[in-house]
């Protein structure tokens, strides 16, 4: 299976353990994942603030290029990514004047674009691509014992996402049954986490990502599951500043390719699981694979 | 606030209710007049955005008195307010509206609205963020989060580079901490491209020249 891969930013920055453990897991399931060449930004939530034609123009390169690479289907694993992308391709869809703005501007590049290339969540390729069979034919490892708390966050599954449910989605859910994991009811787990708010308004941002730590914690979750950089970070970064304000609320969240990746038998080091603030504890009891 | 019901007191009252004629008129309909905007004129003040909305206890307007607001024409408390800026863009409004408007749509389309005609809070930082964006992607093409959001605490914020210490160390220490810039290859491409939309009216300055 070979599908075009945009990473995103953050993916190359402070979400870096996401990529570094969303390739070697999907590598693990013969999936080819192949970089898109000269990708640029998305835009994200910013640019369509400021210009809405620039932000079309910025996304649609993206997708051209996905296009003159060869018929595969784009897989983005990052929540604003997947939802500007999509989103462009509903406003090139509905809206002509748009659509002939965004082809003069892409044929300065020689590039084009015709609006075939489906652009599709890691979730959504390993769940109804892949197969769960296949996953847990790859489970070496189960995470038997380990209570964990699906968060998937806004963007993906709001407003565009036809692979599940906006509000009660369920596929991470199932994904980590696979793995042998316990999934705690987690009625949280598509609200949102502050966004950027955290670090431009904290008083506001930071209260939603606390709420999240906090009902995972009651909720009995040892980790938390998530699938956004910008939810990790807001999940696991800001400790310190959460704690001071209304208390600690410690509890580890990792991408849930990081808990494939354990599953499957991949060491933790290469998993980038030394980059979260706040550790995930080794594995509940079990004994240990034989060292290599 | 209490009232001074002296008799010597200054007879200063201020109106809290505006009068029509204090109205833009037209604003509401601009606004739904930008695509994906235009369903707003089908909503029935229901409220079930407010209810939805994470943020709407910080706003100082909910996002239903927002809709209300654009499409009586108040434009000056719509663009001023910080509701706008307080959108998170976690489009649970606009899947719960049952008159299926694009809420968060249209508070992009208000965001666009104020950063154009430069009607926000002084350094308010939601905005300074989004300048700071575009400008790191239209010159380098990708964003590299650690020195973008450096840059927006010097201009916005610089109190918040000394309460934000320790998680520089975390960053630092967990390898997150990127100081290499991120950029494309065909950087002056993606310029030139992204240039074509500033010149909506005549895009053909190029056959002027070949005249003259």
């Amino acid at each position: 299976m070979i599908y075009s891969y945009f990473p995103g930013c953050s993916l190359k920055g402070l979400g870096r353990a996401y990529e570094e453990s969303l390739l070697p897991v999907m590598r693990h399931l013969g999936v080819e994942l192949v970089e898109l060449e000269d990708w640029n930004c998305c835009g994200a939530t910013a640019y369509m603030s400021v210009d809405e034609s620039k932000a079309c123009v910025l996304a649609a390169r993206n997708l051209a290029i996905a296009e003159k690479a060869g018929a595969h289907d784009l897989v983005t694993p990052c929540s604003a990514c997947y939802l500007v992308l999509n989103k462009t391709k509903h406003q090139l869809h509905d809206s002509e004047q748009m659509r002939s703005t965004v082809q003069r501007a892409l044929a300065t590049a020689g590039l084009t674009y015709g609006g075939n290339t489906p652009v599709r969540h890691p979730l959504d390729v390993l769940v109804h691509d892949v197969g769960l069979d296949v996953v847990k034919e790859k489970v070496v490892r189960p995470l038997k014992g380990l209570k964990v708390a699906p968060y998937y966050g806004c963007q993906v599954v709001r407003p565009y996402a036809t692979f599940d449910d906006a509000w009660n989605p369920t596929t991470m859910d199932r994904l980590l049954t696979t793995l042998g994991a316990e999934v705690v009811d987690y009625p949280l787990k598509t609200k949102c986490c502050g966004a950027s708010l955290t670090g431009t308004l904290p008083e506001a941002g930071l209260r939603l990502s606390y709420i999240l730590l906090k009902e995972a914690i009651r909720r009995g979750a040892d980790v938390i599951a998530t699938i956004c950089p910008l939810c990790q970070f807001n999940l696991d970064a800001y400790h310190d500043k959460l704690a001071k304000r209304w208390g600690p609320v410690r509890i580890p969240t990792v991408y849930i390719t990081q808990l494939m990746g354990l599953a499957f038998g991949i060491p933790a080091k290469e998993l980038g699981l030394n980059r979260c603030f706040v550790p995930m504890k080794p594995l509940p009891a079990e004994p240990a694979p034989a060292p290599a | 606030m209490q009232a001074d019901l002296r008799p010597d007191a200054p007879t200063k009252v201020r109106r809290t209710i505006k009068y029509e004629s204090e109205r833009v008129k037209g604003f509401g309909r601009e606004v739904m007049a930008v695509p994906g905007c235009d369903q707003l004129v089908r909503c029935i003040q229901c409220g079930t955005c407010s209810g939805t909305c994470p943020l709407s206890v910080y706003m100082d307007h909910s996002p239903r008195q927002i809709m209300a607001l654009v499409r009586a024409d108040f434009k000056d408390e719509v663009l001023r307010s910080n509701s706008i800026w307080l959108c998170a863009s976690c489009y649970a409004c606009t899947v719960e509206c049952p008159r299926e408007i694009r809420i968060t749509d249209i508070m992009y389309a208000l965001k666009q609205r104020a950063i154009k005609e430069r009607l926000y809070p002084k350094r308010f930082p939601i905005p300074v963020l989004a300048r700071e964006f575009t400008n790191m992607v239209r010159t380098k093409g990708r964003i590299t989060e650690t020195l973008l959001v450096m840059r927006l605490f010097m201009k916005a914020n610089l109190g918040a580079v000394l309460s934000s210490w320790r998680q520089g160390i975390g960053l630092l220490r967990t390898g997150r901490f990127v100081l290499r810039q991120e950029r494309i290859e065909h950087r002056a491409e993606l310029a030139a491209m992204l240039a074509t939309t500033d010149n909506h009216a005549e895009p053909a300055p190029k056959h002027n020249q070949e005249a003259a």
